[in-house]
């Protein structure tokens, strides 16, 4: 037996992630919890300075409304951003937490100028956009600057501030007197033998959207080399599910179309710099498929055309054997050739060119610079492939996946208010249980800023839930964390038990590795619910196959063995991920429709069906081991 | 492309209670091997080549390789952290290397003071919209609404 000490944190405001979202949460509850003299907690399974999707830097800030007019151009205001979200997710938003994003958005990134952060900025001052709602940044630093701020914060409550680093967040505690209500959460230090067990008031949960659901195009050594990154294990939805919360898109998951293999960004190439890209042929492929795409009017039809629509151009172009694509960042060098008479001016021009372009990839995606300089390409000179990489569930980029929440007061629709116990924003539909970033479902487009601000409103609204229920006391009996704790520890004692009955650890008739368990999840997504390796298409019967497949996942989620911490960590991530694999199967399997054909498409129900111009929401009843699937109205607000 | 670690030049941080490289992986990837006191990537396939690792190991003893799956050998992007900008070297599998240099903060390490300059929050405050610094710091008279 291996012996693991327990430790009960005592809190008030208990912070599940230190990502973009995390961070913001931490700022602001450190802002309002001190008047209050509440407790401010934030644990992070990883080291806060680089944690999250930002953890390898940005190389520009995604939603930017820019509503004091000073930027370049574009100034924008959230009612313009509202329904730019709405037509690009096919129709479907809750317009109400889309606007509350954008109305704040701008302070975030003020703060992070203030911070530190070089944004880049015209000869007047103002900020740079080089699209509609983006804004250029050097951001290597992005992620340690955030995170320096959060720590800065949360150190200004002396004893009533506290952030723990390495400890994986495995389950959420209920109180037992009122067992609709989420009062803390257990888990385990990744780096010693300690349980940790955490009562608060409060929580919110904002550990990430999910990868590895989907199995990753490259699968050797290449296999972490997912687009988002491979730590995201889908733990803020699995949580939210076991905890009897409502989980709304959880079939819209992102493919992102990036670099080939690497990842590399494309917003920067099309966006500042007008890069063209065509199909192998040098036939265009954007815009080249209205026959078919119409067929998702009006959506498909708005300026600019939905993300999903432009996905799905590239899949019909697939289908037609004209790959690879290709994106002609050599075209822009030609064009400057064209445009620019004073040869020295060209010069340096090309030379700007040049190096914003490598920043773009340094600055977030040193592989695709790598990748680059391996294939002898030099991208002023030559071009280099376009593909649509795996399926992920990300929240704050271009697709919805994520908790049903509370809209703020003054927005939310009152059609929407019956689903939750109590009105907070940002709360999921269990009382005390709140999110943000990835967390908040049918929110897309938030990006890194609106994560960081999305985080700071939940907190705000979090202290607020906390100091209207001052006297609240969490119940969690010691028999209730002694159980938890044998389930979180039970992959150890597994291997413990049996590895001994083989002669090589790794294969025993007795359990699972969860990297095997892992491989067997992905298999069954890729091949039946819609991925890369069907070209994005399922239907009912290769959906219904994937749910059978997936309930021996759920029976051998028991059978999970782990040596040493790491596994243990490993196992876990493969758990949640299973749950959110399970969501998405049972939410694409309840939509009759494909409204987001360059996401995943049914076989079967080819077409855009505005009679299903609603949210599908499902959820989990841990005792009666029921998925229930919910359908919700869209309101629109503007 | 995963990390890592050259052997000659890890000294295991000196047998601290753990290596830089272990205390930034984002994704519980590096490992201290105390009897030889070197550093190692216990798990390639997870590496994400975020570089975390080689941007703050003291000894610049730590590297990337570009995930067999799909880079030709040869090529390099390597990293030099400094406190307000990076330069990268990059090399092509070719021989051929640029060299770029990039801003990563303007304020020192460490300056930040999160709330310094904002009043203080007061709890009845907590019931309208408004957050840290709004809305002064947006440049806007009022937080945007919509009557419903």
């Amino acid at each position: 037996m291996r012996e693991i000490a327990t430790e009960v944190v005592e809190t008030d405001i208990l912070i599940l992630g230190g990502g973009m979202a995390g961070c913001g949460a931490a700022v602001e509850a450190a802002y309002w919890a001190k008047p209050l003299g509440l407790k401010v907690t934030l644990v992070d399974k990883a080291a806060i300075d680089r944690s999250g999707p930002v953890a390898m830097g940005l190389s520009a800030i995604n939603t930017y409304m820019g509503m004091d007019g000073k930027v370049t151009m574009n100034s924008r205001m959230p009612e313009r951003y509202a329904e730019y979200v709405t037509n690009d997710q096919m129709g479907l938003a809750r317009q109400d937490l889309v606007f509350d994003i954008g109305r704040h958005v701008d302070s975030s990134v003020r703060l992070f100028e203030k911070w530190g952060l070089p944004i880049w900025k015209d000869d007047a001052g103002n900020f740079k956009k080089s699209g509609e709602w983006q804004v250029m940044i050097s951001g290597e630093s992005y992620k340690i600057i955030v995170a320096e701020a959060a720590k800065n914060a949360i150190g200004t409550l002396g004893d009533k501030g506290q952030i723990i680093e390495r400890v994986y967040i495995s389950h959420l505690l209920k109180d037992e007197k009122e067992p609709d209500r989420v009062c803390g959460a257990v888990g385990f230090s990744v780096r010693e033998n300690k349980f940790y067990a955490f009562k608060a008031k409060v929580v919110v949960c904002i550990l990430g959207g999910a990868v590895h659901v989907f199995r990753p195009r490259s699968q050797g050594e290449g296999f972490g080399r997912s687009w988002m990154p491979p730590f995201l294990g889908g733990t803020t939805y699995a949580l939210t599910l076991q905890a009897g919360g409502e989980l709304t898109q959880m079939d819209v998951t992102f493919v992102p179309p990036r670099f080939k293999d690497s990842y590399g960004p494309v917003g920067t190439f099309f966006l500042l710099f007008k890069t063209p890209a065509t199909n192998a042929y040098d036939g265009p492929y954007v815009g080249a498929y209205g026959a078919e795409t119409d067929k998702w009017a009006p959506y498909a039809k708005a300026k600019p055309c939905p993300t999903p629509v432009r996905n799905y151009e590239m899949i019909l172009c697939t289908k037609e054997g004209k790959t690879p694509f290709l994106m002609h960042t050599n075209k822009v060098v030609e064009r400057y050739q064209k445009e620019i008479t004073d040869p020295k001016e060209l010069k340096k021009k090309i030379k700007e060119y040049e190096s914003e372009a490598w920043e773009d990839f340094l600055d977030m995606t040193i592989a695709g610079a790598t990748n680059w300089a391996a294939h002898n390409i030099d991208p002023m000179e030559k071009p280099m492939e376009l593909q649509l990489s795996d399926p992920c569930f990300i929240g704050s980029h271009a697709s919805s996946v994520g908790a049903w929440c509370c809209g703020p007061e003054d927005l939310m629709p009152k059609e929407y208010k019956d689903a939750f116990p109590a009105q907070y924003n940002c709360m999921t539909t269990v009382l005390g249980l709140f999110t943000a970033g990835c967390g908040v479902g049918a929110c897309a487009h938030k990006f890194s800023s609106g994560a960081h601000v999305e985080g700071r409103i939940a907190a705000k609204s979090a202290i607020r839930f906390a100091n209207d229920k001052k006297d609240y006391k969490p119940t969690v009996s010691d028999d209730t964390i002694n159980k938890l704790k044998e389930i979180v520890y039970r992959p150890f004692a597994l291997y413990d038990e049996k590895s001994m009955y083989t002669t090589m650890p790794d294969v025993n008739p007795n359990y699972i590795s969860p990297h095997s368990f892992l491989f067997r999840v992905q298999k069954i997504m890729g091949e039946y619910a819609g991925s890369w390796e069907t070209l994005y298409g399922t239907s009912d019967k290769m959906l219904e196959t994937a749910l059978w497949k997936l309930s021996f996942c759920v029976e051998d989620a028991e059978k999970i063995a782990a040596k040493d911490l790491h596994e243990l960590l490993r196992g876990w991530e493969a758990i949640h991920r299973l749950w959110v694999a399970e969501a998405c199967v049972r939410t694409r399997l309840a939509r009759k429709e494909s409204r987001w054909p360059g996401y995943y498409y049914k076989y079967d129900y080819l077409k855009l069906d505005e009679g299903q111009k609603h949210f599908v929401n499902v959820k989990y009843d841990v005792d009666k081991k029921e998925w229930k699937i919910i359908e919700r109205p869209m309101i629109p607000i503007i | 492309m995963p990390s890592f670690v050259i052997t000659e030049k890890c000294d295991g941080c000196k047998g601290q209670d753990k290596t830089a490289c272990m205390y930034i992986c984002p994704n519980d990837l590096m490992i201290l091997d105390k009897e030889r006191m070197k550093a190692y990537n216990q798990e390639p396939t997870y590496c994400w080549e975020c570089y975390c690792c080689v941007k703050i190991c003291p000894q610049q003893a730590m590297d990337v390789r570009g995930y067999a799956d799909f880079m030709p050998l040869g090529a390099a992007s390597t990293p030099l952290r400094g406190t307000e900008d990076i330069m990268w070297t990059i090399t092509f599998r070719d021989g051929r290397i640029k060299r770029f240099k990039y801003a990563t903060r303007t304020t020192p390490e460490g300056s930040i003071k999160a709330l310094e300059g904002f009043p203080e929050a007061k709890a009845a405050d907590l019931a309208n919209q408004l957050m840290l610094g709004e809305p002064d710091i947006m440049g806007v008279k009022e937080l945007p609404t919509k009557k419903k």
